[in-house]
């Protein structure tokens, strides 16, 4: 049984959480209102891009979303995008794709869009999401449903895309060396991250820790033969 | 004009001078030495050496050099004890070593520019470390050599270069080793001629053994090895042939009088080496075959060059010999032992797959055994004893044969044809050699040859049928004796069916053996090969009848002139029904080659569309029998472009049995297994099976793991 004074503490303790409640309530529809407004306005984005018909932003109103965002559509940083935003068929975002995107960037208008670029681009360079966005840059691209492969010319495109920046010796005699060879005419998802494998792991351009006799695939084994007899 | 030098004035000055370096680098002198001191010591010498140029100085620079050598002796000797008491500071007590070879070669290196030049002798720092060198050899001799100050030598050399090793090896050991060669092929030389082989083998062993000792005393053991090496070759390599072969005593000699075996067993070590010199014997005889078959068949006539001609037969004969000869030596002397067998399996391992004149091996092969086959064998009449004594030989010859796939096509190939044109000498010996490779290669390599000779025996068998149904049902009987062979598709080598517009007289005949067979049999499909028959036509000639032995497609057209006496090309062409090749071919045999049973307008020995033929109707022979033969085409390029595009599915299948079984395996064990397994059959090209492992990732049959890319996992 509680005496006086036990009592009053328990009473200020009630108090204090009915307090703090209510404060969190006041908090909880504060920030809701919020959340409410900035998801208004990211639907409201995607509105100015999309189609009408179809509901979803077609490669024009991509193109539209990058000259405002004052990016070259064939910048990497559209493809970062569209990774943000799980994007599943290229040239196209649905409203939730939209929606996923600029929320996790925290961005509801153009301009705040473009601020959140460079972030996302160091977000995406970061080892263990570089990896999944490389893998992901791949299946972006496959455009047919039971497609695994994509052509030789696209995929020269793509790495220099992907990697130029970061990897651009190793990039440009990859492209050079898929070009002249007859062997392959597509790539695979295999041989595609092999590639990121062999920039990440093998010193260029002496090649000296590359090993034939292990799993690399046999692209790469031919493209290392390739570049030791043109460097000699 | 420097004024002239006493030699010994003159060397007076160089010990004042050396004695004083000496003490600069033991620490005990004052002043230390300058440029100014060693100029003069260098201009001592080079005076010594040049005064005087009308007498012949090099007396000096002889007594120079000399000297200095005695000197760098003289300096080891006395600095012996701070070599063993101060081995802490060994690497000091080298560079000062190295110091004073340098700087003395620097004095002394007017001799080293000219003299030494003009000489040929070692430079002066070769020279100062020579005299280690000197000491090993002293020890070879026999001498007593001071070991330790050997080694703490040679853990200086180790302890001071630049990356470890490099400075042992690129200064001391390089010249270790070949002084070495040296002595051991001065040694060899020495005794090859007076020793008996085992005496020799037992020089040798010692040899052997003493080096290792020397390596474990006072070398680096990285030398063992090369050293070892160095020491076998001039003592065995060199001289293999010598030891193989020495008049009363050589090995082969030896072998044949049964001696070898107790020599072999005193010699515990040197097992390895022996294989390896009979080893390396038998691969020099073999490939000495390979190159004189070579030669003998480049210098054949350019058209026959793409058939197996004679040479290679021959080759395989000396072949099968030299294998007899060397495993006899295997079982007998070497009393079965392993080491030798393996040896001998490598050497012809390495010669039998040896392309001869553009021919594989495997078709050489298999050649082979179509003439021992074959009714008129080539140039060989044997008995049955020896035909099977043969095919014994040449199966255990096969087992080296790196594409056996390419030589089991080949064989199935040239069984068809014999069996086909009735060539072969007999059944038993065809069944022979099929369990003989069955046996060695299981039952996959022969099932299909094995189910074409069935197919003739059993042929003969429905024959037997077809006469008593002929004899059963006179009405079918019309008149044209015919025999059919029915052969089952999946064990024959495809062939195109021919589409040969058929003579009306053999259209019956066909009918009627249609109606008998399924009559007889169910769900059977019968599709008519008129390349491979043959027929016999009577051709009324007005100098007298003669029966002719053709082909059926000879045959077909021949009958073309029963209803008119010209045809045209063109119009034969058509009648027949058969592409021009296929025209050509009997059209030859029967106008342009030796029995011109049609006359061809213009007379020439080639068939061109635009030629008219007609019947010859004065052809006539003086046998009122004759064969006219029909020369058919090896389609050998067929065969290996069809083994080839059958490999990458055998090893589809390997992988995907091996990877079912293990459910996951890292890469380097999956190639190992797969090689291991498809080994039966050819060699596999490790990127070929890359590729296939990068197709069935492809097709979902397999995956790489996430976290470890050398690894894979079976896709149930």
């Amino acid at each position: 049984m509680l005496d006086a004074k036990g009592q009053e503490i328990i009473v200020e303790i009630r108090d204090a959480i009915i307090v703090t409640f209510n404060h969190l309530r006041l908090s909880c529809s504060a920030s809701s209102k919020a959340i409410i407004k900035e998801l208004e306005r990211i639907d409201h984005l995607f509105n100015l891009y999309a189609n009408r018909s179809s509901g979803m932003i077609d490669p024009e109103g991509i193109e539209a979303l990058c000259s405002d965002l004052e990016v070259d559509h064939t910048d990497v940083r559209i493809l970062m995008l569209a990774w943000k935003m799980k994007a599943e068929k290229q040239g196209y975002f649905t409203l939730d794709e939209w929606r996923r995107g600029l929320k996790a960037l925290r961005a509801d208008t153009i301009s705040k869009l473009k601020k959140a670029l460079p972030e996302l681009e160091k977000e995406v360079r970061r080892p263990p999401n570089f990896v999944d966005f490389y893998s992901y840059a791949f299946r972006y691209c496959l455009t047919e449903e039971k497609q695994k492969s994509i052509d030789i010319e696209s995929i020269c495109q793509l790495l220099d895309l992907v990697l130029g920046s970061q990897f651009h010796p190793q990039v440009d005699m990859l492209i050079d060396y898929l070009k002249t060879q007859k062997d392959y005419k597509v790539i695979n998802m295999d041989q595609w991250m092999g590639f990121l494998r062999f920039c990440n792991e093998i010193s260029f351009p002496d090649l000296s820790n590359y090993d034939p006799d292990l799993a690399w695939p046999l692209i790469l084994d031919n493209f290392v033969e390739w570049m030791i007899a043109k460097q000699s | 004009m420097a004024k002239t030098v006493d030699l010994e004035k003159g060397w007076e000055e160089m010990k004042k001078g050396m004695a004083k370096l000496k003490a600069t680098l033991e620490g005990q002198s004052d002043s230390p030495f300058d440029s100014e001191e060693s100029v003069k010591l260098y201009t001592t010498v080079f005076n010594l050496c040049t005064q005087n140029r009308k007498s012949d100085h090099t007396e000096y620079a002889a007594e120079l050099y000399k000297r200095y050598r005695s000197a760098i002796n003289e300096y080891i000797n006395e600095t012996k004890e701070t070599w063993h008491i101060f081995s802490e500071r060994t690497s000091e007590r080298w560079s000062n070593h190295n110091i004073m070879v340098r700087w003395l070669s620097k004095f002394f290196s007017y001799l080293d520019r000219y003299y030494v030049v003009k000489q040929s002798l070692p430079n002066l720092a070769e020279a100062g470390k020579a005299c280690f060198h000197d000491l090993i050899e002293q020890e070879r001799e026999g001498g007593q050599i001071d070991r330790d100050l050997v080694r703490s030598v040679v853990s200086m050399f180790r302890d001071v270069g630049v990356s470890g090793i490099e400075l042992y090896e690129n200064d001391f050991e390089v010249y270790m080793l070949e002084n070495t060669s040296v002595y051991y092929a001065r040694k060899a030389l020495d005794h090859i001629l007076v020793d008996s082989c085992p005496d020799y083998m037992l020089m040798v062993e010692q040899c052997l053994k003493t080096e290792k000792e020397r390596v474990s005393h006072y070398l680096c053991p990285s030398t063992e090895p090369k050293l070892l090496e160095k020491t076998q070759h001039e003592l065995l390599f060199v001289h293999a042939n010598q030891l193989l072969e020495k008049e009363s005593s050589g090995l082969s000699r030896l072998l044949e009088d049964g001696q070898v075996c107790i020599s072999i067993s005193v010699i515990t070590n040197g097992l390895e080496s022996v294989s390896t010199i009979f080893r390396e014997h038998v691969t020099s005889i073999g490939q000495a075959l390979v190159r004189n078959a070579a030669d003998e068949a480049s210098h054949k006539k350019v058209e026959s060059k793409d058939i197996v001609g004679f040479p290679e037969q021959v080759f395989l004969r000396k072949v099968i010999d030299l294998h007899d000869k060397y495993l006899s030596y295997v079982n007998g002397c070497f009393m079965n032992n392993l080491i030798f067998q393996k040896a001998l399996d490598e050497a012809f391992e390495v010669f039998c797959n040896k392309q001869i004149a553009g021919v594989s091996s495997a078709e050489i092969f298999a050649t082979f055994c179509d003439r021992i086959l074959k009714k008129d064998g080539g140039s060989e009449k044997l008995t049955d004893e020896a035909i099977e004594e043969t095919l014994d030989k040449i199966v255990k010859l096969i087992v080296h044969l790196h594409e056996k796939d390419l030589f089991a096509e080949f064989c199935r190939k040239k069984l068809s044809r014999r069996l086909l044109s009735d060539r072969s000498v007999n059944e038993e010996h065809e069944m022979s050699l099929l369990s003989k490779l069955k046996q060695q290669f299981g039952g996959q390599f022969t099932s299909k040859m094995e189910g074409m000779v069935e197919d003739l025996i059993l042929g003969r068998e429905k024959q037997v049928e077809f006469g008593n149904y002929l004899r059963d049902n006179p009405h079918e009987n019309r008149g044209t004796d015919m025999s059919v062979t029915v052969l089952t598709t999946g064990f024959w080598p495809t062939y195109k069916s021919s589409e040969l517009n058929v003579p009306t007289e053999l259209i019956r005949c066909i009918e009627v053996f249609s109606r008998f067979y399924t009559s007889n049999t169910r769900n059977r499909k019968l599709t008519w090969m008129f390349q491979f028959g043959y027929c016999n036509l009577i051709g009324r000639f007005k100098p007298k009848p003669i029966e002719l032995q053709l082909s059926t497609h000879q045959a077909a057209t021949l009958l073309l002139f029963n209803t008119s006496e010209r045809l045209s090309f063109s119009e034969i062409m058509s009648q027949l029904n058969l592409p021009s090749e296929e025209v050509k071919k009997p059209l030859h045999s029967l106008s342009c080659s030796n029995y011109k049973v049609l006359i061809k307008e213009p007379d020439n020995k080639a068939i061109s569309s635009s030629d008219v033929f007609e019947f010859n109707s004065m052809f006539t022979d003086k046998m009122r029998r004759i064969k006219i033969p029909l020369p058919h085409t090896e389609e050998k390029k067929k065969v290996t472009v069809d083994v080839d595009r059958s490999r990458p599915f055998a090893i589809d299948a390997a992988v995907v049995r091996i990877m079912k079984s293990r459910k996951a395996l890292g890469y380097q064990q999956l190639l190992m297994e797969c090689v291991e397994q498809l080994n039966r059959i050819f060699k596999p090209d490790v990127r070929l099976i890359k590729k296939r492992i990068e197709d069935l990732i492809h097709r979902d049959y397999l995956e790489r793991d996430e976290d470890d890319v050398s690894m894979f996992r079976y896709k149930a």
